[in-house]
């Protein structure tokens, strides 16, 4: 299985799964028991599931989720979705070549009667939103019905190894995600009032207001009095020369595989946005001992925090700053990749082009709320609430605040009544409000700095909701500038040496410098998570100011590993003109982010970029639609297919919102693809009722 | 300022669109206005694509057998790829009353010339590969009907349309048929006025509605039904599988394989569900696959992709309402086409032309007599 899972992880525990034999195409593999089967081909090193009917196109892994079809294979002889299909021992897999074959053969089937489950709440989505709505119903004594279609309660939040933003004492920050989720499922799993399905998948609010859910491959109607639509969001994808090729694929996917799974599912990564996804995806990817090559986003400024970007950028990714890529190059599977610097309006400037080599391009350009289950709900008459992405897309410190609002929200009117103006104290909202904001005013160093002989310093010079710094330091040392939550943290007092701030900081924006043994030679202290490329006393290293500017190289001083923490410090002797500057050091090696010599352009007709993943449409053939004042969904979707794949519109809807947008179509004259039922495909097997024979 | 068209046809639609593309290649100027924004965007684009012409009467027949030949030929004369499949028809029959009345029907068909003719069990696995032949005692089978999409047909029609002139308001809907004595002057909607000297109604299910403007009682009462598409695969069956066995909960179902590779499945509630109510319900998927596996398991290895619900504007008998009535002379009703408006449009469109530039044949006008407003409505559609 080579290189292709993760044996070691500076956060996650690797525990040994029994191995069991599966085949694929003739090939006899290996695969951990329970593991998905597009899990165990990538651990295989098999990234091509098939060919596109079509367009004969390579199909490989794109959305891990079960919402597209990309992934699917055949499996004993059947089509199925290989990220959502358990592998099992003697398993006969093969790739989906064109059209699958339906078997002959059927055995006999029994049917049981569909049952249906009375709920006061149904909850759709257990992720942070929905697991603190469940909490606050659970203490309520409401009876609540929790449906999550993973496995392991938690939503994004289990896939999450890096520590948290927030305030320790609304979003538990400084705790790593996964962490997180963890907490919260067992609070959820107390409450007595409160039922957890996982690996459960909500298809879709019927007009008759009932809910069909697939349990467990077991389809279910679900009838709740009220809904809470805590069903996170999608990622939006990007229109690019070669976006369908093998090998693309969003953020979530690339955690699933890597965070989940401990799959390494690629050795050269580039990332196409800044925001806080792209940036964690980096720092993700980083953990898992994959090199990434470079992160660029279109915008003169990264979306993400700027800590997230400082800290990638220290560590040796380059963050290309107004660039977007133009094309993936490759023979059906990404080879390299080809960016661009674009102007003010986001245009190509000719003759900017850098290529990359590099085999997996994530895409993480940002996200959409889900927002399908609040429509349904709505159309069929159903009180339904929304918390979390699902509502407005923010982080989960402030999915996990907006979902304790709801949870009190919907006990109250159950309570209560509607009309009531319920008992929910007025500094949550503000503190929603907040959780919620974007990064604020970029600020200097704090100067003066009133540090003496040993004291902290912190790289985080924009305001952000975020101050576990503040509230863990043993003698109250550090606050933020002006008191709030967004206020950038500044020292003041009697730092003691305990490593507290440097060790909650989710950004590792936090240094110690002690003079107190050598005031000319001080020794700094950088927190540092990258396991798999591990540092040790006496190695040299490069270290970096904030901006990643190079300072020169310098022995390790000595390292501490904190264990329990899954953080080791580093410590580095430096003359004291530079001791504030040190932010933190190179990891990644700098030929890892070296451009191929020449930029390679292939040359293309414009538009020939897919709109459309899941029945190939272009974008010049929406485009054409566009311009003879075509801007009805419907129609460009009764025309050309587009919207009528597997994913159902959930990729190209936006894509082609945005298109009709750049032709300067207003948004009111665009008229909304219809949406039906159901949320993802389903085996037609799981739906007859019972009682007929 | 007045707008004057020959022809108005109001519905963009399995009926307005061929009618609009026929007219104006008769060369008349005319003017489609539909409530909706694009073309095809109620009954049309939910009808399932299946296309025959082995019906129980006359009329319908040749109206059909004419709408297969220009789908059919559709590709070649106009270009546009409309995704045509001879896949044929077939009625399997379970019970020896179904099978004894498919037999009796099938001799009115073959005195029309229609192809179609038995198939024993095992004839009929073949056609089927999987099909449960529990009690199975046949099936009729008519090679020639078939389907195709009606998202691409009305798209083509639609373009072709403008091709030839035809203009089109979309996202106007008429609320006025100003008469004078027995002749509309003019038309209004919410957001303008024309004149034509023609009007169509090709409403769909809101037939009734447009009739009630000129004090015209049209009797089509729109149902619902409710259809479900799969994900593609390989062809594996031919015809189109209509189980006719009333069960409770619903009195029929039918489905196929498109030129896609997609199952199409449809059933029609029991009892009825009148009216106009798009929004699906939770009973549709779980009694309609259990009838579709029943009748054909291997069915149960495709998934359900998307499931939608529209309407069959009916009629007391089952046949369409084609011609003028007595209140008001220069509005044409092609309505209440009971859900067979998509097989029965191409043609249909045709009629309508030769109509309204009162080209009709002598056999058209026997054809027409089926269709009738002034019909006593008392007869029944065999074979719906």
């Amino acid at each position: 299985m080579g290189n292709h899972r993760i044996k070691q992880h500076p956060i996650l525990s690797v525990t040994r799964k029994k191995e069991i034999m599966f085949e694929f195409n003739s090939q006899t593999m290996l695969a951990y028991e329970g593991e998905m089967i597009a899990s165990a081909l990538i651990a295989n090193g098999i990234y091509v599931f098939g060919h596109h009917h079509k367009d004969g196109s390579a199909q490989g892994i794109f959305c891990a989720n079960g919402q597209c079809a990309k992934c699917t294979v055949i499996a004993n002889g059947v089509p199925v979705k290989s990220c959502m299909t358990e592998v099992k021992a003697g398993m006969i897999v093969k790739s989906a070549e064109g059209l699958p074959e339906v078997p002959l053969e059927t055995g006999p089937s029994k049917r049981a009667k569909i049952e249906e489950i009375h709920t006061e709440v149904l909850i759709i989505g257990g992720g942070p939103s929905g697991l603190s709505a469940a909490i606050e119903l659970g203490k309520k004594g409401i009876d609540t019905l929790l449906v999550d279609d993973k496995h392991i309660m938690g939503g994004k939040l289990v896939l999450q190894t890096h520590k948290f933003f927030g305030s320790e004492q609304d979003s538990r920050a400084g705790t790593r995600g996964h962490d997180i989720a963890e907490l919260l499922s067992l609070e959820v799993r107390a409450q007595e009032s409160v039922q957890v399905w996982t690996n459960s998948t909500v298809l879709f609010v019927f007009s008759d207001k009932k809910v069909g859910v697939i349990k467990e491959g077991v389809y279910k109607l679900v009838v709740p009095k009220r809904i809470l639509n805590a069903a996170g969001a999608r990622e939006k994808f990007l229109r690019f020369r070669g976006n369908n090729l093998a090998r693309i694929y969003g953020a979530g996917a690339f955690q699933t595989l890597v965070n989940r799974d401990l799959i390494r599912p690629t050795n050269r990564l580039f990332i196409i946005g800044g925001g806080n996804v792209g940036l964690i995806a980096a720092y993700h990817a980083l953990q898992a001992g994959i090199e990434v090559v470079g992160l660029a986003e279109a915008m003169p400024q990264c979306g993400g925090y700027k800590v997230h970007a400082d800290k990638i950028k220290r560590l040796g990714v380059p963050i290309y700053t107004s660039h977007s890529i133009k094309s993936a190059n490759g023979d059906k599977v990404v080879e390299s990749v080809t960016i661009t610097e674009v102007d003010s309006k986001f245009q190509a400037i000719e003759g900017t082009e850098k290529s990359f080599a590099c085999d997996t391009i994530l895409v993480a350009v940002g996200l959409d709320s889900l927002s399908e289950f609040t429509l349904e709900a709505q159309a069929a008459g159903i009180p339904i609430y929304a918390s979390g992405d699902a509502l407005e897309i923010a982080e989960a410190s402030s999915a996990m605040f907006n979902g304790k609002i709801a949870g009190h929200k919907i006990a109250n009117d159950i309570l209560h009544g509607e009309s009531s103006e319920g008992n929910i104290p007025d500094e949550w909202f503000a503190k929603a409000q907040l959780l919620k904001s974007h990064p604020g005013q970029i600020k200097g160093y704090q100067d003066p700095h009133p540090g003496k002989d040993l004291f902290p310093v912190f790289h985080c010079l924009q305001e952000i909701p975020c101050n576990p710094c503040t509230t863990v330091c043993p003698t109250n040392s550090i606050h933020t500038e002006d008191g709030t939550l967004m206020g950038v943290p500044i020292y003041g007092g009697q730092c003691v040496g305990c490593f507290r701030c440097l060790l909650i900081c989710p950004g590792l924006a936090v240094t110690l410098v002690d003079k107190r043994k050598d005031s000319e030679n001080p020794t700094i202290t950088i927190p540092y998570e990258i396991g798999s490329i591990p540092v040790a006393k006496g190695d040299t290293i490069q270290l970096m100011d904030i901006d990643a500017n190079e300072l020169g190289e310098y022995p390790v001083f000595r390292v501490v590993d904190f264990k329990d923490r899954r953080t080791q410090l580093v410590i580095v002797k430096v003359p004291a003109a530079i001791a504030m500057k040190v932010a933190g050091f190179r990891a990644q090696a700098k030929s890892v982010s070296q451009p191929l010599d020449k930029p390679i352009i292939t040359p293309s007709l414009p538009d020939d970029a897919m709109i459309c993943l899941c029945e190939r449409v272009s974008v010049k053939e929406v485009r054409d639609l566009i311009k003879q004042g075509i801007t009805d969904l419907n129609q460009i979707k009764a025309i050309t297919r587009a919207g009528m794949g597997p994913c159902g519109a959930k990729t190209c809807d936006t894509l082609i919102r945005n298109l009709i947008r750049e032709e300067g179509v207003p948004a009111e004259e665009v008229v909304a693809n219809t949406r039906r039922p159901i949320f993802v495909e389903a085996a037609l097997d799981i739906f007859p009722d019972g009682d007929s024979k | 300022m007045k707008k004057i068209y020959d022809v108005i046809v109001i519905g963009a639609g399995s009926i307005g669109l061929p009618s609009a593309l026929f007219l104006a290649e008769a060369g008349q100027k005319v003017l489609v206005i539909d409530t909706e924004h694009a073309p095809g965007q109620q009954s049309n684009k939910k009808a399932i694509g299946g296309v025959r012409a082995t019906h129980s009467d006359f009329g319908k027949i040749q109206l059909c057998q004419r709408s297969i030949e220009l789908f059919k030929s559709w590709k070649e004369e106009r270009g546009d790829d409309i995704g045509w499949l001879s896949n044929g028809y077939s009625y399997p029959a379970w019970e020896q009353k179904d099978k004894d009345f498919l037999l009796d029907l099938m001799k009115v068909q073959h005195s029309f010339g229609l192809n179609i003719r038995w198939v024993d069990g095992k004839e009929y696995e073949e056609l089927v590969p999987g099909i449960n032949t529990d009690g199975l005692l046949g099936s009729t089978y008519s090679p020639e009907d078939g389907s195709c999409s009606p998202l691409l047909f009305s798209s083509s029609v639609y373009f072709h349309a403008l091709k030839a002139g035809v203009e089109f308001r979309f996202g106007e809907t008429v609320t006025e048929l100003t008469l004078q004595n027995d002749r509309i002057i003019s038309c209004k909607t919410n957001k303008d006025q024309y004149t034509a000297n023609i009007y169509v109604s090709a409403a769909g299910s809101y037939a009734r509605e447009i009739g009630a403007l000129v004090h015209s009682k049209i009797q089509v009462f729109p149902d619902n039904h409710e259809a479900g598409i799969t994900e593609p695969v390989a062809r594996f069956f031919g015809p189109m599988i209509v189980d006719m066995r009333s069960r409770p909960g619903s009195s029929n179902f039918y489905f196929y394989q498109n030129h896609e590779g997609q199952v199409v499945f449809c059933y029609t509630p029991e009892p009825a569900i009148l009216g106009v109510e798009n929004l699906s319900t939770s009973q549709f998927l779980t009694h309609c696959s259990k009838r579709l596996l029943e009748v054909y398991p291997r069915l149960k290895y495709l998934k359900v992709r998307r499931t939608w619900r529209g309407q069959y504007p009916m009629t007391p008998d089952g046949f369409p309402i084609i011609g003028y009535k007595d209140e008001c002379s220069n509005l044409l009703h092609v309505v209440g086409m009971c859900g067979q408006g998509f097989m029965m449009g191409p043609a249909t469109g045709e009629w309508v032309s030769r109509i309204c530039t009162s080209t009709l044949s002598e056999k058209d006008h026997q054809i027409l007599k089926s269709f009738d407003p002034y019909r006593d409505f008392s007869g029944v559609e065999a074979f719906k």
